[in-house]
């Protein structure tokens, strides 16, 4: 079975891609709130806010625009997923001889998909605004990783999420506090403003390392040991997500 | 047909249980399908069937005892009985976002065929959906969503094929429409188990009845056995009153064309 796990997890990668492309209000959503908050925050707040960097505000904020971008974007994983178990599909692909992990990597890498299409548009707005970076090729590079290894992390928690929710709502509703979680980190103002606990909080929780990491491969600075702490993260995230993902779809496939 | 000669049955099962929780749904199911027969389990909501056929389908597992499709058994070769058989539950399922042409592509991928295209060209013909093969699934009324669906069980010739509750819901014509295509099935070989709580169902399709009732089949036989065990009929003189479906089959055209939606 498994000698057809790579060829199951392209046609399922495609079967989902097909329903973003008949629907692609899923990738607008998912990029209207970021660039919503990047108005907001560049055009209203921006000038209020001092970041002691001396940079401009935009370059500043992206990094945690585009974790907003994925957080909001991953519910939809969730919500996908949701429905397939709803409907009789999903049991249709349980019952075929497939390759059974094929059925949740086919909603990962078309969470993937989107949200790098979703994270473009965003990119693009941040261009028109006035985001500039004289990033070297690998920097890019390097913020690319994170950005994927983000999404990866999320969605898996997303699949989590869309398997074991009673209701629609609840499918998605779990990534609220994913998105307000960059708004108690470094991603819009620096964390040394904030009162004792909540900037103990903000320091240690894992969008500041990934944010500071981002912000430093843009600005050409040296990203010190927030990349190491921020991989961490993710990786850990990435891996015990996985691991929930995959025990939850255990217990609702036998 | 020679089926109740075929020396194993396409389907053993033995001792059968299943409880949830506290519910015990499967107390001791024993029963055997013949090779290219069509099997009604026939039983109230409740009873139990869609447990069984999902055990049978490798998407439950059973508390105790065994079942053995197509040779395999469920619990020890489940990949081998995927191979073997076709589900087609008790709700529709179909990707409605896909284009009914789509949906069967998609299985024929799945199956690993080679000319999925084709495979997906022929099963619209045969279903009387080449027109409507370019819309959404969506799209489709009760009836043709049901066919696709069929249709979609069909790709790969599975030697044995399930069919959970698949008329309800379904307006008359449908249901014939579907009964044909089940007929035909066992025509061309195929083994069909199909779970019905309509009587006239398996009165009209089934080689074999079983009643399952509270978990245990409590009677097993084919159509002339059954009625067997009522008392001898006796002859009455009742003037033939159209039953309302005559009327309205009779009305609409009772074949099934693709006038629907």
């Amino acid at each position: 079975m498994t000698t057809h796990a790579l060829a199951d997890t392209g046609t399922l990668t495609g079967r989902s891609l097909r329903h973003i492309l008949r629907s692609p209000d899923t990738i607008i959503t998912t990029a209207v709130t970021p660039i919503a908050l990047m108005l907001i925050f560049v055009y209203v707040f921006g000038g209020a806010i001092d970041t002691g960097t001396g940079d401009s505000y935009i370059n500043y904020m992206l990094p945690g625009i585009l974790l907003i971008t994925v957080a909001s974007g991953i519910s939809y994983t969730a919500y996908r997923l949701f429905l397939d178990m709803q409907g009789g599909i999903f049991e249709r692909f349980q019952s075929m001889p497939i390759a059974r992990s094929s059925v949740l990597w086919g909603h990962v890498l078309t969470s993937l998909v989107a949200n790098l299409v979703s994270l473009a548009i965003v990119f693009g707005v941040a261009f028109l605004m006035g985001f500039r970076t004289g990033a070297s090729f690998g920097a890019w590079l390097a913020v690319a990783g994170i950005l994927v290894l983000f999404t990866l992390a999320l969605t898996w928690l997303a699949v989590i999420a869309g398997l074991s929710a009673k209701t629609v709502d609840g499918a998605s509703a779990f990534s609220y506090p994913l998105i307000f979680l960059p708004f108690i980190s470094s991603a819009f103002v620096p964390t040394d403003t904030m009162p004792g606990p909540v900037a103990w909080f903000a320091e240690n929780q894992p969008v500041t390392s990934i944010v500071n990491s981002i912000r430093a491969l843009f600005a050409e600075q040296p990203v010190g040991n927030d990349i190491w702490i921020a991989l961490a993260w993710l990786v850990g995230i990435f891996v015990v997500a996985y691991a929930f993902a995959v025990a939850a779809y255990r217990r609702r496939v036998s | 047909m020679s089926t109740a000669l075929s020396p194993q049955p396409a389907i053993r099962v033995q001792g059968i249980e299943k409880s949830f929780g506290e519910l015990q749904v499967l107390r001791g199911v024993d029963l055997d399908v013949a090779r290219g027969s069509i099997f009604a389990l026939l039983g109230s909501n409740g009873a139990g069937k869609t447990t069984l056929v999902r055990i049978l389908s490798t998407l439950l597992k059973a508390d105790a005892g065994t079942a053995v499709v197509h040779g395999y058994d469920v619990a020890a070769k489940p990949g081998d009985v995927r191979e073997s058989i076709s589900l087609t539950g008790q709700f529709a399922a179909v990707d409605e976002i896909l284009t009914g042409r789509e949906n069967l592509v998609l299985v024929a991928r799945l199956r690993h065929l080679k000319d999925p295209g084709a495979v997906a060209d022929e099963l619209l013909d045969r279903f009387s959906l080449t027109e409507a093969g370019g819309r959404r699934a969506g799209t489709y009324s009760g009836g043709m969503r049901r066919r696709l669906d069929i249709a979609m069980s069909l790709i790969g010739d599975p030697p044995i094929i399930f069919l959970d509750e698949p008329t309800t819901g379904l307006d008359p014509q449908a249901r014939i429409e579907v009964w044909d295509t089940v007929k035909k099935l066992a025509q061309g070989g195929t083994t069909v188990l199909l779970t019905t709580q309509y009587l006239d169902e398996a009165e009209q399709l089934a080689d074999r009845i079983a009643i399952l009732h509270e978990g245990t089949i409590i009677q097993n036989g084919t159509l002339a056995e059954l009625k067997q065990l009522l008392p001898p009929a006796q002859v009455e003189y009742v003037e033939k009153q159209p039953s309302l479906e005559d009327v309205f089959l009779s009305l609409v055209g009772a074949t099934g064309t693709e006038k629907e939606s």
